[in-house]
C-alpha cells in the first residue's frame, strides 16, 4: 500500500498528493511516469512523475480530474493508501546541455514540464519557460517554475494572469524574435503539443512532446498506448512517452483518446457518489 | 465430463467444464488398464506418475493421489484445466488407440479440486540454507521455480510487473476456463512456503537483474514469459476497435471489465468481432467477445480446420457457443469510418501449399481474391514476443534472433547465476512447458548455489 502523505488542491479540477513510494523515488528520472490504482476495482491511471525526491521517497503526482477515475483518486485523503502504484515507466527525457531550450507546458501539462525544466536547468542550460491556462484558477506551480526558468511567461486564454492568449501565441513570439534556441519541449492537451509543434517545424527547431495515450499496463505488453510516430507504430509506454513532435500522428493520437467517450459517460452516471 | 449449456453459458464468465464428482472420477478413473509400461507418462512433459495417481483415485484416497501428481507437478488444479491433453499423456494412453483415452486432464484436474475444496494442506517451511533467490515474474515459470527453492529452502523472492500475480493465467486465460480463485489459492499455498511476492515492481525499470545480484541474491530466474504482442502492420491497424489480444483480455480478466461499471476499466466490443488467428488467445477472445455482448464472432484463419493449433476442447467450446470460422482468409487491410472506428477490413483468400518448416502446409494468398467483410471490433490474435524490459537492461545475456533468451536445458543462460525459462526462452508455448522449466532451473538453480561460498 502507497500512502498519501499530503494533499493539495491547486483548483478546483486540479489536485496534488505526495505519495509514499521508496523504491520508485529512488530510481525517478524527469519525464517518467507510474501507474496508479487507487483501489481494489479501480483502472490503472498512468500520470506523470511531477517531482520525486530520494531522501523522503516521495512521489509528487498532479492531476485534473477529467472523468470518473481521476475523481476518484482526487476524493482520497491524506493518510489513506492508494491500492497500487507502479513506476517509474517510460524512457527518461534526454538531457544534456543543448544550450537555450524552451519548455512549453498548458494546462495540466506543468506538471510533467517541471521535472524536465528542472533537470534541463541542472544541465547548464538556459530554460526559458512558458506556461499557461485557460483561465488564472487553473494555473498552478508558477512560483515553482520560476524558480528554476531564467525566463517564465505565463498566458491565459481569458487573459486573467499573465498575457492573454495561449501558449502556442508566446512560442510563436519567441522564435520569431530569437532564433538560437536549440530545443523545444511541449506538454500539455493534444490540440496544444500539435499546434506548438507545427509552429516550431516552421522554424526548424527539434521539439520533444510527451504523448498521453489511454493505457493499461505501462510495461509493453498490451499495445492499447499505440502512437503512429513517423507513420510507425509505437508504444507509448516504453518507446516513449516523449517523441519528436514533427513526426508525430496528431490525427491518430486525438481519434484514439476518444476511444471509450462513451463508457466514460456510463461510469459517471451509474458510479455517482454523495 | 458436465459442461455449462452452451446457450446459458455465452451469457456469464462462470467456468464452462463443470467437473467430475467422486462417482464419475472413480468410474473413470476404472477405465485405466494400469499398463505395465504405462505409456501416458512419456506425454507428460513433466512425467507425472500417471497410472499411480489413477490407482489412488480408484481406491478414492484423493489426498494421496493428489500428493503423487505434487510430486511432479505442483499445480494440477491448473493444468489439470489448461493442458492440451490430448497432444500429450492422452495422446499416448493405449486406450486412444482403440477408443477414448483414459481422461487423464479431467482426473487431475478432479483430485486438485477435491483438495482444494476440502482441505487445508499443511506446509512444512524447511530449515533456512540462507540462500537468496530473485525470481522475475510470477507466471507459471516463475512460481513452480519459487515453489521448489522454497522447498529446498532457500529464500525466494518473486518481483511481479503487475498488480497480481500469476502471469497469463491471470491476465490472459479467462475466468470461464480457469477460474481465477484457483490461481489464488495456489499462489497463497505458495507463500506459506515462506516464498515472498513484490508486487508492482516493473524489473528493469525498478531494480535491474543486476542490480539484484549486487544487493545480495545469489541467483536470479527470469521468467517473463511472452508479453508483446504483435500486429499484422496492415494498413488501418491502429483504428479504433482494434486490440491486441493481450489487451482485449487483459482488460476482461485482470481489469474485470465483464464487470463495468462496478470496475472502472471499461472494454468497446461492436456486434461484429472479427479475431485474426487460430491459436489458444485467439478462441478464448472469440469467446470472450460473445460474453461481452458480441452478436457475431468469427475467427479469421489463414489456414483450414486441420491446422488449427488451439485446443480440440477450446475450439469445439467455441464452436457449440457460436464463434464462426472463416478460413482459408486473411486481413490485408482494415477500413475505418470517419470518427476512426473500424467498419470492415479486405481480406484475401488463400490455399495451402507444400508443408513448411513447421511442417503444416503452407498457405498462399490467392491473387485477386481480395473482398470485403464487414466487421466492427479486431481482435490481434496472431502471437506474441518476448518483452524486451529486462534483457535490454541486462548486459551479457545471450539472445536468439527472436529476442528470446538463450539457455541450456537447465535453465542456465550466458550469465552467472542468471537462469530463464517459460516462454522468455522458448517463444510462446504452454502452462505445462513453463512448468517444467522453472522445475529444472530450481534445480539448477539448488546446484548453482551449492557451488558458491554461502555469506
Ligand atoms: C504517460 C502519461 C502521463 C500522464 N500524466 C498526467 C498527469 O500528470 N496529470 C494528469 O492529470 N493526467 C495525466 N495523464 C492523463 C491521465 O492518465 C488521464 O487523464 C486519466 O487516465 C483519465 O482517467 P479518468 O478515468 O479520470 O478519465 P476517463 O473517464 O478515462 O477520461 C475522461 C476524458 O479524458 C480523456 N482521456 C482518457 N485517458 C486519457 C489519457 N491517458 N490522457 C489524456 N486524456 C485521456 C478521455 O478521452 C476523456 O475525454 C497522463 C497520461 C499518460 C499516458
Ligand atoms: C490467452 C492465452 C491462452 C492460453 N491458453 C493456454 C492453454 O489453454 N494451455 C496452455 O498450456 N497454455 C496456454 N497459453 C500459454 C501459456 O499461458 C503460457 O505458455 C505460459 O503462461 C507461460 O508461462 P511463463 O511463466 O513463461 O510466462 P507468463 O505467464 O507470461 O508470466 C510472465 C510474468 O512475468 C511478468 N513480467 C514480465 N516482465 C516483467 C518485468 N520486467 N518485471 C517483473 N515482472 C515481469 C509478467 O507480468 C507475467 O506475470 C495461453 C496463453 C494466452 C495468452
Ligand atoms: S496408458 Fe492409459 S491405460 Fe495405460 S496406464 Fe496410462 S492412462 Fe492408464
Ligand atoms: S500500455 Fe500496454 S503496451 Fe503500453
Amino acid at each position: 500500500m502507497y500512502k498519501i502523505i499530503k494533499k493539495q488542491i491547486l483548483s478546483s479540477s486540479i489536485k496534488l498528493m505526495e505519495i509514499e513510494a521508496p523504491k520508485v523515488a529512488a530510481k525517478a528520472k524527469a519525464g517518467q511516469f507510474i501507474i496508479v490504482r487507487a483501489n481494489e476495482t479501480g483502472e490503472r491511471i498512468p500520470l506523470t512523475i511531477a517531482d520525486s525526491n530520494k531522501n523522503t521517497g516521495i512521489i509528487t503526482i498532479i492531476f485534473q480530474e477529467v472523468g470518473y477515475s481521476t475523481l476518484e483518486l482526487g476524493r482520497m485523503e491524506v493518510g489513506q493508501s492508494v491500492t497500487d502504484f507502479v513506476g517509474p515507466l517510460g524512457k527518461p527525457s534526454e538531457i544534456e546541455n543543448y544550450g537555450e531550450i524552451i519548455c512549453v507546458g498548458g494546462g495540466i501539462g506543468i506538471a510533467p514540464i517541471y521535472p524536465i525544466a528542472k533537470a534541463l536547468k541542472n544541465a547548464g542550460n538556459k530554460v526559458i519557460s512558458i506556461i499557461g491556462a485557460r483561465t488564472k484558477e487553473l494555473l498552478f506551480w508558477d512560483d515553482q517554475m520560476r524558480q528554476i526558468s531564467d525566463e517564465l511567461y505565463i498566458a491565459t486564454d481569458d487573459g486573467s494572469y499573465g498575457q492573454q492568449g495561449f501558449v502556442t501565441d508566446i512560442l510563436k513570439n519567441f522564435l520569431e524574435q530569437r532564433k538560437q534556441i536549440a530545443k523545444v519541449w511541449a506538454i500539455g492537451p493534444v490540440v496544444m503539443m500539435r499546434a506548438a509543434s507545427n509552429i516550431t517545424k516552421a522554424f526548424h527547431v527539434p521539439t520533444i512532446v510527451s504523448m498521453n495515450p489511454i493505457m493499461v499496463d505501462g510495461t509493453g505488453m498490451c499495445g492499447a498506448c499505440r502512437v503512429a510516430v513517423n507513420q510507425e507504430t509505437k508504444f507509448a509506454c516504453v518507446d516513449g512517452p516523449e517523441f519528436d513532435g514533427h513526426l508525430v500522428d496528431w490525427d491518430l493520437a486525438e481519434r484514439r483518446l476518444n476511444m471509450f467517450k462513451e463508457e466514460e459517460k456510463v461510469i459517471l452516471d451509474k458510479k455517482l457518489w454523495r | 465430463m458436465p459442461v455449462q449449456k452452451a446457450t446459458e453459458r455465452v451469457n456469464n464468465f462462470g467456468e464452462v467444464a463443470l467437473g467430475y464428482d467422486e462417482k464419475m472420477a472413480v468410474e473413470e478413473a476404472n477405465r485405466c488398464i494400469q499398463c505395465k509400461k504405462p505409456t501416458c507418462i512419456k506425454g507428460c512433459p513433466v512425467g507425472v506418475k500417471i497410472p499411480e495417481f489413477i490407482q489412488l483415485i480408484k481406491e478414492k484416497k484423493v489426498p494421496e493421489a493428489v500428493s503423487k501428481i505434487k510430486e511432479k507437478n505442483s499445480f494440477p488444479a491448473i493444468c489439470g484445466r489448461v493442458c492440451p491433453q490430448e497432444n500429450q499423456c492422452e495422446k499416448y494412453c493405449v486406450l486412444a488407440k482403440k477408443k477414448a483415452p483414459v481422461a487423464i486432464g479431467r482426473l487431475e484436474r478432479f483430485a486438485a479440486d477435491y483438495m482444494l475444496d476440502n482441505r487445508e494442506e499443511s506446509y512444512e517451511v524447511p530449515s533456512d540454507t540462507g540462500y537468496k533467490v530473485a525470481i522475475v515474474g510470477a507466471g507459471p515459470a516463475g512460481l513452480t521455480c519459487a515453489a521448489d527453492l522454497a522447498k529446498l529452502g532457500h529464500k525466494v523472492t518473486i518481483f511481479e510487473a503487475l498488480h497480481v500475480p500469476g502471469g497469463v493465467l491471470m491476465y490472459g486465460i479467462p475466468e470461464f476456463r480457469l477460474p481465477k480463485n484457483i490461481v489464488k489459492t495456489e499462489i497463497e499455498n505458495l507463500k506459506k512456503l515462506g516464498v515472498e511476492i513484490e508486487l508492482n515492481y516493473v524489473v528493469g525499470m525498478l531494480d535491474t537483474v543486476d542490480e539484484l545480484l549486487e544487493q545480495g541474491y545469489n541467483a536470479v530466474f527470469i521468467g517473463t514469459g511472452a508479453g508483446l504482442p504483435y500486429f499484422m502492420n496492415i494498413p488501418g491497424e491502429n483504428l479504433n476497435g482494434v486490440y491486441s489480444a493481450n489487451e482485449f483480455l487483459t482488460r476482461t480478466n485482470l481489469m474485470k471489465a465483464y464487470d463495468f461499471p462496478n470496475n472502472s476499466t471499461p472494454i468497446k466490443v461492436g456486434e461484429k468481432v472479427a479475431v485474426i488467428g487460430a491459436g489458444n488467445v485467439a478462441m478464448d477472445a472469440a469467446r470472450t467477445a460473445l460474453r461481452l455482448g458480441a452478436k457475431e464472432s468469427y475467427i479469421v484463419y489463414r489456414r483450414s480446420q486441420e491446422e488449427i493449433p488451439a485446443r480440440h476442447e477450446e475450439l469445439e467450446h467455441a464452436v457449440e457457443e457460436g464463434v464462426q470460422l472463416k478460413l482459408l482468409i486473411s486481413p490485408t487491410e482494415i477500413h475505418g469510418d470517419k470518427n476512426g472506428w473500424v467498419k470492415g477490413m479486405t481480406c484475401i483468400n488463400y490455399e495451402l501449399g507444400e508443408p513448411d518448416a513447421s511442417g503444416r502446409r503452407k498457405p498462399i494468398a490467392i491473387k485477386g481474391s481480395e473482398h470485403y467483410f464487414s466487421i466492427d471490433t479486431v481482435v490481434m490474435a496472431i502471437g506474441q514476443g518476448p518483452n524486451p524490459l529486462v534483457l535490454k537492461t541486462t548486459p551479457g545475456l545471450e539472445l536468439n534472433k527472436y529476442g528470446n533468451i538463450v539457455a541450456n536445458e537447465n535453465g542456465q543462460t550466458s550469465k552467472q547465476g542468471v537462469f530463464a525459462g517459460g516462454d522468455i526462452v522458448t517463444g510462446a508455448a504452454t502452462v505445462i512447458l513453463a512448468m517444467g522449466a522453472g522445475r529444472k532451473a530450481a534445480k539448477a538453480i539448488d546446484e548453482y548455489l551449492k557451488t558458491i561460498s554461502n555469506n
